[in-house]
């Protein structure tokens, strides 16, 4: 048997309660990201989570890569590399950035464990806390997560149906400076956005450049599915067109494979050089190993035809996705139509809020992720994120007919009691607590 | 026997998965720590236990299944059937516990008190006009007032309502939970969880159920909702509670009240408040209660001297 009796007075059975920064304060359980445990289960048709279908790479292919690099390249591979990363993975980067029209050296560009890391060390370099960042309304979780961890002020700007809209970015710089803050950062998803799922056209890509160059506002692009369009050429990057005031966030989550954690900032000069003195604090140098598997699969694999078999997957589903929606969803009821990426952005029947619908839906076996997760400031509630990445068409369609069921019952409730529901407490929440984690399907 | 085959079911499919999950992975890596002679598995509850259960056959199995299908008697019946030993109430007695009404139901007639209650399901409000319905109970009831899904744990679902216009959507986040909803009293007071164990006490040799330390816990908020109960730091807790000794002893005896009036076997935790008179009020019961690291038994069972392994170890070879 144990010891003695312990007495316990007060405790809040963590000792470091206390010794928290505030800004972990957000960090904390919650309901909703619970609830995204069931959606795991098998039973469960996920439309929530946002893996890529790394599937279609060819595992054979993937062994001889992985097998080459330790025999051939081993001792680089298994040793520390540059902070910058790999001289010749960044060369072939430009490759790739070539077709969104970004051109560059390879001495502007940071290899990165993922986009995700680009993104906190290009908020760490610029943002003191209360600096403003200039976010899409809504805007990529993980960002958001980064920005609140930094302390920024996150002000979201509207969107329509082709992405952030440029009036309205002049006037949220307008107010910010009116308010006496200092706006840091134009954070943007020109691209097939997370969640939106909307592309900026040329004309407003153009716009917004200008606003942000007469504001004297860096631009920072984050670019994951531009290649992953399902018509016509990949949209031209803002970069593209501004090498000075656009930092660039690119990555090959999406066009090879998200377990690689291979992403890349390309920056001015100024930038880069801290970039780099910011990366190497945080992790000394991207992981050898992948850039070097990275490496060896654009050196020896067709990468443009594997893009293309990505796109022909995620068009198939995206058109099971629209079909589905189309045919079953209860009127009041709409949606983005997503020429490219992963998401569709969905907006629910007057009266219905997602977060509060969300243990109904996962009750009858289908997972979304409520729209308040992609604002910091509890917009979002009538909507919805839902992803065609990784279920099949089948299961897709099947996901969108129980979904459609979970609306109509939700709609009757609402009827009945002729409110909107309310989001109780426990269900309470935005970023990254109540949005699930990313190896959820 | 000496060497035992011991499976620990957690996960399923109810809203508290993560929960259970948890709780799965403490309790076996305790059991294993115990009785490291053991084999202690972990399995889900998918549509391969079955061929599982019957292939390998555990000595006993103990269920950590928050929710439906873990604590409604369900899986128990299926254990049951498979004729296989299992820790924690029958099936039978988990269908008393799990529905809160009907638990509610029994422990009144003990003497124990229970705050006023409705239980309606949402048909009644369709048919017969929820503005109505709704202005009757709060008539009856009075604010504030708690409005919790009838079924389920971790707090999901349920608000508590201070004004009249906030009581349709405490109503319809209720039903996102479950088809009927349960509207009660709302009482003031101390929150205490009182652990109950159903094993030959060590010092007494003693058989039959006994409380552990109360627990009282003091949220940071108004409620001890899912945030409260799972995040570290949030919620207080006193063990033994700040009670005094006649108030501890008839929470306690509340608590193997409850347990013996619901044929409840191994373990148990009663939730329970103590008014600014003294009095003790039932709020639910809970036949497999939370072992997960900020779980109120565990530190019950830490409180008394003993430890999470060696308890359940006690009930498996029981």
């Amino acid at each position: 048997m144990g010891e003695a009796g312990s007495h316990v007075e007060g405790s809040r059975l963590d000792p470091w309660v206390d010794s928290y920064a505030t800004r972990a304060k957000n960090l904390s359980a919650s309901a909703i990201r619970a609830l995204f445990a069931v959606a795991s289960r098998p039973e469960v048709v996920s439309l929530a989570g946002g893996m890529p279908y790394v599937q279609a790479l060819s595992m054979d292919d993937m062994a001889d890569i992985a097998a080459q690099v330790v025999r051939d390249r081993g001792p680089q591979a298994l040793q520390y590399g540059s902070g910058q990363g790999d001289v010749s993975l960044r060369e072939q980067i430009l490759d790739v950035t070539a077709e969104v029209g970004v051109h560059a050296h390879p001495d502007d560009i940071v290899v990165t464990t993922g986009s995700q890391m680009a993104l906190d060390l290009v908020t760490r370099t610029f943002c003191d806390p209360g600096d403003v960042v200039l976010v899409e309304s809504p805007s990529y979780v993980g960002a958001l997560g980064v920005f609140r961890s930094y302390e920024c002020d996150v002000v979201h700007v509207a969107m329509d149906d082709d992405g952030l809209i440029p009036e309205a970015l002049q006037q949220a710089i307008d107010a910010a400076r009116a308010a006496g803050k200092n706006v840091k950062l134009i954070y943007t998803i020109p691209s097939f956005h997370n969640p939106a799922g909307v592309t900026q056209p040329a004309h407003r890509r153009a716009q917004i450049l200008e606003i942000a160059q007469r504001a004297g506002i860096a631009v920072l692009e984050d670019d994951p599915y531009g290649l992953l369009g399902f018509e016509g050429e990949p949209p031209r990057a803002l970069r593209a067109d501004d090498d000075q005031g656009v930092i660039y966030l690119g990555s090959f989550s999406k066009t090879i494979a998200s377990g690689l954690r291979v992403g890349w900032a390309i920056a001015p000069h100024g930038v880069r050089e801290k970039l780099v003195l910011a990366a190497e604090a945080a992790t000394l140098c991207p992981s050898n190993y992948a850039q070097l598997t990275v490496s060896q699969y654009l050196a020896t694999q067709p990468w443009r035809e594997q893009i293309k078999s990505f796109q022909e997957v995620y068009r198939e589903r995206r058109d099971a996705m629209l079909e589905s929606l189309q045919a079953m969803m209860p009127a009041g009821t709409t949606w983005t139509i997503p020429a490219g990426g992963f998401y569709t952005w969905v907006t629910l029947p007057e009266g219905l809020d997602a977060t509060a619908m969300l243990p109904r839906a996962i009750t009858e076996l289908v997972a979304y992720v409520p729209g308040t997760g992609f604002f910091v400031d509890g917009q979002g509630t009538a909507n919805m994120r839902l992803s065609y990445c990784y279920p099949d068409p089948d299961r897709i369609r099947e996901g969108v007919r129980r979904l459609s069921t979970v609306v109509e019952a939700e709609l009757e409730i609402a009827r009945t009691f002729g409110t909107a529901a309310g989001t109780p407490g426990s269900l309470s929440g935005s970023g990254e607590s109540s949005t699930p984690a990313p190896d959820l399907a | 026997m000496s060497h035992r085959n011991v499976l620990v079911l957690s996960g399923g499919l109810s809203p508290e998965r993560d929960v259970s999950l948890r709780s799965g992975r403490r309790v076996a890596d305790a059991l294993r720590s115990a009785r490291p002679e053991w084999e202690v598995l972990e399995a889900d509850v998918d549509a391969s236990l079955l061929p599982r259960l019957r292939e390998h056959r555990p000595d006993c199995v103990v269920p950590l299944l928050h929710g439906a299908a873990g604590e409604d008697g369900a899986l128990r019946d299926v254990l049951e059937t498979l004729d296989i030993a299992f820790v924690g109430s029958e099936a039978a007695a988990c269908r008393l516990a799990f529905d809160k009404p009907v638990a509610s139901s029994l422990v009144s007639g003990t003497g124990v008190a229970v705050p006023e209650f409705v239980v309606l399901p949402q048909s009644t409000f369709r048919e017969l006009g929820a503005p109505m319905v709704m202005e009757a109970v709060a008539e009856r009831i009075g604010f504030p007032l708690v409005v919790k899904p009838t079924r389920g744990g971790s707090a999901l679902g349920v608000s508590i309502v201070h004004r009249s216009q906030d009581l349709p959507p405490a109503m319809v986040s209720a039903f996102a939970y479950g088809d009927t909803a349960m509207i009660q009293r709302f009482v003031a007071g101390t929150e205490v969880a009182v652990s109950v164990i159903d094993t030959v006490d060590p010092d007494s040799d003693a058989d039959g159920p006994r409380a552990l330390p109360v627990v009282e816990i003091e949220p940071e908020g108004e409620m001890y909702d899912y945030h409260a109960r799972y995040t570290a730091g949030t919620t207080a807790f006193y063990c033994p509670a700040r009670l005094d000794a006649d108030v501890t002893a008839a929470v306690s005896e509340a608590a193997v009240t409850v347990h013996a009036a619901l044929g409840l076997t191994d373990l148990s935790r009663t939730d329970l408040i103590v008014d600014g008179d003294g009095t003790v009020w039932f709020l639910e019961v809970n036949v497999a209660p939370g072992m997960t690291e900020t779980s109120l038994m565990p530190q019950a069972i830490t409180a008394a001297g003993l430890s999470v392994g060696e308890v359940l170890a006690g009930m498996v070879e029981g």
